[in-house]
């Protein structure tokens, strides 16, 4: 293809690669941050803060690389686009990651005490929360609009689930005050994932903007 | 009306060579339009047919419709002087007469039998003034053209256009021959003078149609392949020739 841009054509290869890297390790933080909820595991939470410093850096990569191709390469049209939503794209996942760590450090605090009721709604937000996550990626790395509309019914959903874990936990805080130190957390994290849903969704608008060049965020979809 | 310029069905052969293929443009008053495209896609020609320059050309057959104000220019009883005073056109070399500044500047309205001292000396200063360069030129004005800087030439040129009045500047490549200081002070004036004036600019420069233009069309082979708001046709643009192009994977 391009004459005389093959070298923009591999830093645009870059930014590609290195968002997918930001993606799955994102992944993998939220995956293992229920983990280690689930399983009263604090050594696990505590390799996802370890693991997001590593995130920041490569957010400040993404950055970087994108504040460079636009001062030097002068981009245009499907190139511009690309590269703005790179951008976003980068503090979307930085801000995810921020999002697991901090279930995370609930986890850490849940983690020597009993579990209030065994967890059945936040595993399943957290699944799909991932699945939101991976699919809008997904949808960056094929081009695919499509497949970044598929994202909107499965928001909802995330928020359903948000909506019984707190109808559920206050139901047991308003029986029982002392379950409140227990509770309070988990609805913490289950607000913590619907964010993650949200900016998977982000993800995905910016997706379909970066292929069909409509902005679709703040409107009907 | 809005339109200053359109053209409808517009062919353009040179001999057996099409070099226009059913071109309908619609050109605003008051706005910056650029024609981009590769070299030889038409857009030059283009440019031409909007002051007839192309009757210059031996073998030149025009088809279709332009319309300037409402009224069909390829018309052969259209006044072709009257049509270039109205149309007048700037070149990628700057071209002054080697005359001085002031008799520049006053050609076309002498031309036009202006022969009062008091209004050609109005004329010149209004016209320099409106390129800025009256107060860098003011006290050189008897100075001879060809001695000014390659930017100050270009100014001088757009000014000698100015004096005769004209509602459209057609500008061909203006700041091909400058560089890019020059380049940019030439953009500055360009989007000063859209206040008064219809520009339509043909340039190679991709930066700086997307920099000073309202509206851009892309050219390929003859044909408007797009044309629309600049900051669509470089930010989403429709077609995917005209991507191609713009994102340098054109070839």
């Amino acid at each position: 293809m391009a004459d005389g841009r093959e070298h923009f054509q591999r830093e645009l290869q870059k930014l590609n690669d290195l968002i997918l890297k930001m993606g799955g390790m994102v992944e993998k933080n939220i995956f293992n941050s229920v983990e280690a909820l689930k399983k009263q595991d604090a050594r696990l939470a505590r390799e996802i803060m370890t693991s997001d410093d590593n995130l920041d850096r490569l957010e400040l990569e993404v950055d970087d690389l994108c504040l460079e191709l636009l001062a030097t390469q002068q981009p245009m049209a499907v190139d511009l686009r690309f590269i703005t939503t790179g951008l976003r794209i980068g503090s979307d996942l930085e801000r995810i990651g921020d999002l697991a760590v901090d279930i995370a450090q609930r986890a850490i605090e849940l983690a020597d005490q009993p579990l209030l009721k065994p967890l059945v709604d936040i595993p399943k937000m957290a699944e799909l929360a991932e699945k939101m996550v991976h699919r809008a990626l997904d949808a960056f790395v094929k081009r695919d609009a499509e497949l970044a509309r598929g994202l909107w019914p499965d928001e909802d959903k995330v928020d359903h689930y948000r909506d019984l874990v707190y109808d559920e936990l206050v139901d047991m805080m308003s029986k029982d005050t002392k379950a409140a130190s227990r509770a309070i957390p988990l609805i913490i994290i289950s607000r913590h994932l619907e964010r993650i849903a949200d900016h998977a969704t982000n993800i995905a608008e910016d997706v379909v903007y970066m292929v069909e060049g409509k902005v679709i965020k703040h409107g009907p979809k | 009306m809005t339109n200053i310029i359109e053209t409808d069905k517009l062919n353009l052969f040179y001999t057996a060579f099409q070099a226009l293929i059913d071109v309908d443009l619609k050109i605003e008053r008051n706005r910056i339009t650029a024609l981009i495209g590769p070299s030889g896609c038409g857009k030059s020609t283009l440019l031409r047919v909007f002051n007839r320059m192309n009757d210059l050309i031996e073998g030149v057959k025009v088809s279709g419709s332009v319309k300037f104000d409402g009224k069909e220019i390829l018309d052969n009883e259209i006044d072709l002087i009257t049509l270039r005073k109205r149309i007048g056109m700037v070149f990628q070399r700057p071209n002054p007469f080697p005359l001085s500044v002031f008799e520049n500047v006053v050609y076309g309205l002498r031309i036009h039998g202006e022969k009062r001292r008091s209004v050609l000396e109005a004329a010149a200063e209004k016209s320099l003034a409106s390129v800025l360069l009256f107060d860098e030129l003011k006290d050189k004005l008897n100075m001879n053209a060809l001695g000014l800087s390659l930017e100050q030439q270009q100014r001088l040129c757009i000014a000698r256009l100015l004096s005769v009045t004209p509602d459209v500047l057609l500008m061909d490549e203006p700041c091909s021959a400058l560089d890019p200081f020059a380049t940019m002070k030439i953009e500055e004036l360009m989007t000063l003078l859209k206040k008064q004036y219809t520009i339509v600019i043909v340039t190679h420069n991709m930066q700086q149609a997307a920099r000073i233009s309202d509206e851009c069309g892309y050219m390929l082979l003859g044909e408007l392949v797009e044309f629309g708001e600049t900051k669509q046709i470089f930010t989403a643009p429709v077609n995917k020739k005209t991507e191609d192009y713009i994102t340098g994977r054109f070839g």
